[in-house]
């Protein structure tokens, strides 16, 4: 089964639901999709990890066969081609490495070269296996790293996706496979403001989708109003906590040093399940 | 114009908070929000109905013709994006997974593939005597976001009277964030006190370096990690980058977001840190040069 967790906003507790959620697996594979700015490894502390290096293609312009046409710059939609002085220049980094300047080159001037954009680092922590994506700085895009963290799938039971905030094409690519998402919001204007607009994305995608609210205080009932409102299910709540605020912040899985939170957790997870298998049985 | 803008990295630390109560404080005449994924500043503002709104168009998307399409996949191995399918024997081209690069029009021995203009998000501006606000939204899914980041800021320049702006950034440090920080002078990015946080700045400076643009940080909720807080005091010490101050975690703040105001447009403890904040950054981005 595969679970995203998304947001639109950031700092509501993505990655604290994601990564609890796969502690209480019995088994777990937690992906870490935010590549711009991966944060669970640092919670997870993975050992005997390993780093596998993402490319993307290049091109190359030989300067002996190019006869500058300049077929290749009024191809390019990406403007990454440029006919400066008597060469034709790439701008790699917004290159988007369609392959078309090498098939429209009539001289056959280019070929491709690998560029680095981001690498993959896999490792263990516990029960969970923890894969994280991490673009390189000045790197625009992450989808290429997205897609090569999900394409690489193994057998287990749950796999817990942790989604950048935001609802553009690097969360799409996010919850492209997953069985159930998380929309995890907390109880401000700003907090459902975005919660609405992810609400709206995994209803486009026809994704069966639940509520976790995060950092309640009594009394405030923007965001729960909402999920009335739009009948939104609810899984959980969490409790605004100083102290599980500070136990996030220095790094520690609270599932793992709090039999409380534990516990939560654990439900949380079956009741996800329990979503899941029903909405299988509702589409059989 | 100078432009100041606010960055943070990791999502949630306060961008907006901070942006908003800069722009009451200075009484900034020209503003932005280019997180153009999950805009909020209006919210924070008070705008209802914009004064302009226009449709934002990326790049041109593929369609294919299926009266042509002599259905010989040549598109479909071509795509490096995954964006053509066989939907009922047909090919098909997913408009959330197309880039526009139009290698599959390309390819097409039979010119089945035409290339249209497709809406990818909303251009918006606000402009009120001489105070000009310019927002956007992006579709759901769609990608484009740097291109639709530039439009927003050359909106609110096109319009702008004054020769100061703030701009409101987005998470992250990929394209929309790569294309805010093109033009401006000086990057303020809001920090946590977290291990997350530390590791999110860490990386928003290095692509602040990347493209040589000035960078000052301040802390959101320092004490809510006090050691923390200390080790990104001393990481900017040794980076040699301009510290302007922490923000203590104040409930006040969420009362005036919720409010639809900003933190200093209270008096709160959170908005008197601000204001000092603000006084700092504003000397760094007039000493330069």
């Amino acid at each position: 089964m595969r679970i995203a967790v998304l947001s639109g906003k950031g700092g509501t507790g993505k990655t604290l639901v994601a990564v609890n959620l796969a502690c209480v697996a019995d088994y777990a594979q937690y992906i870490d999709c935010d590549a711009e700015e991966p944060n669970g490894h640092l919670f997870f502390k993975p050992q005997n990890t390993e780093e596998k290096i993402i490319n993307r293609l290049i091109p190359v312009i030989d300067e002996t066969k190019c006869d500058l046409c300049r077929k290749c710059v009024d191809f390019c939609r990406f403007n990454a081609l440029a006919l400066i002085g008597n060469k034709i220049k790439v701008f790699d980094k917004i290159c988007h490495s369609c392959g078309g300047c090498k098939i429209v080159c009539p001289q056959n001037a280019i070929t491709e070269k690998e560029k680095r954009i981001g690498k993959i680092i896999s490792g263990t922590s516990e029960n969970v296996r923890v894969e994280t994506g991490m673009t390189e700085v000045g790197e625009s895009s992450a989808v290429p790293v997205i897609s090569a963290l999900l394409a690489d799938k193994i057998d287990v039971e749950t796999v817990i996706t942790d989604c950048p905030p935001g609802c553009a094409c690097t969360v799409m690519e996010s919850i492209k496979d997953a069985d159930y998402c998380v929309l995890v919001a907390e109880p401000t204007l700003f907090g459902v403001h975005n919660l609405n607009m992810v609400y709206e994305l995994v209803k486009a995608f026809k994704k069966p989708h639940g509520v976790i609210l995060n950092k309640c205080v009594e009394g405030i009932d923007i965001a729960e109003n909402y999920c009335k409102e739009k009948q939104l299910k609810v899984i959980s709540r969490i409790k605004f906590d100083k102290e599980l605020g500070k136990l996030n912040s220095d790094g520690e899985i609270v599932s793992r040093v709090n039999a409380g939170y534990k516990a939560m957790f654990a439900d949380t997870l079956k009741s996800i399940k329990e979503e899941v298998s029903h909405e299988t049985a509702s589409d059989s | 114009m100078k432009q100041l803008l606010i960055l943070s990295g990791k999502g949630g630390t306060g961008k907006t908070t901070v942006a908003s109560a800069f722009i009451k404080i200075s009484k900034a005449k020209s503003y932005a929000d280019c997180d153009v994924d999950a805009p909020n500043l209006h919210l924070s503002m008070g705008k209802e109905e914009p004064s302009e709104q226009s449709d934002f168009f990326g790049l041109d998307k593929a369609l294919i013709k299926q009266d042509s399409c002599i259905k010989c996949g040549k598109c479909k191995d071509a795509c490096r994006f995954d964006a053509i399918g066989i939907v009922d024997g047909c090919y098909e081209v997913n408009k959330a997974a197309c880039e526009g690069c139009a290698v599959c029009a390309l390819v097409c021995p039979n010119s089945a593939v035409s290339m249209l203009k497709t809406a990818a998000g909303k251009l918006m501006l606000y402009k009120e005597d001489d105070v000009v606000f310019s927002t956007a939204q992006l579709n759901i899914g769609s990608g484009n976001s740097g291109l639709l980041v530039t439009e927003v800021k050359k909106n609110m320049q096109n319009s702008a009277q004054s020769d100061f702006a703030i701009i409101d950034g987005s998470p992250g440090i990929g394209c929309p964030v790569i294309a805010s920080i093109s033009g401006t002078d000086l990057i303020l990015v809001v920090s946590e006190p977290s291990v997350s946080g530390i590791s999110d700045l860490e990386r928003i400076i290095q692509t602040a370096e990347v493209f040589g643009v000035k960078t000052a940080v301040c802390i959101n909720k320092f004490d809510t990690n006090q050691k923390i807080s200390d080790e990104i005091e001393g990481y900017c010490s040794e980076k040699g980058i301009s510290f302007v101050g922490r923000i203590p975690f104040d409930n006040l703040a969420m009362e005036a977001i919720n409010a639809g105001k900003t933190v200093a447009d209270i008096d709160c403890p959170s908005g008197h840190a601000i204001e000092e904040i603000y006084s700092k950054t504003y000397k760094l981005l007039s000493e330069e040069d």
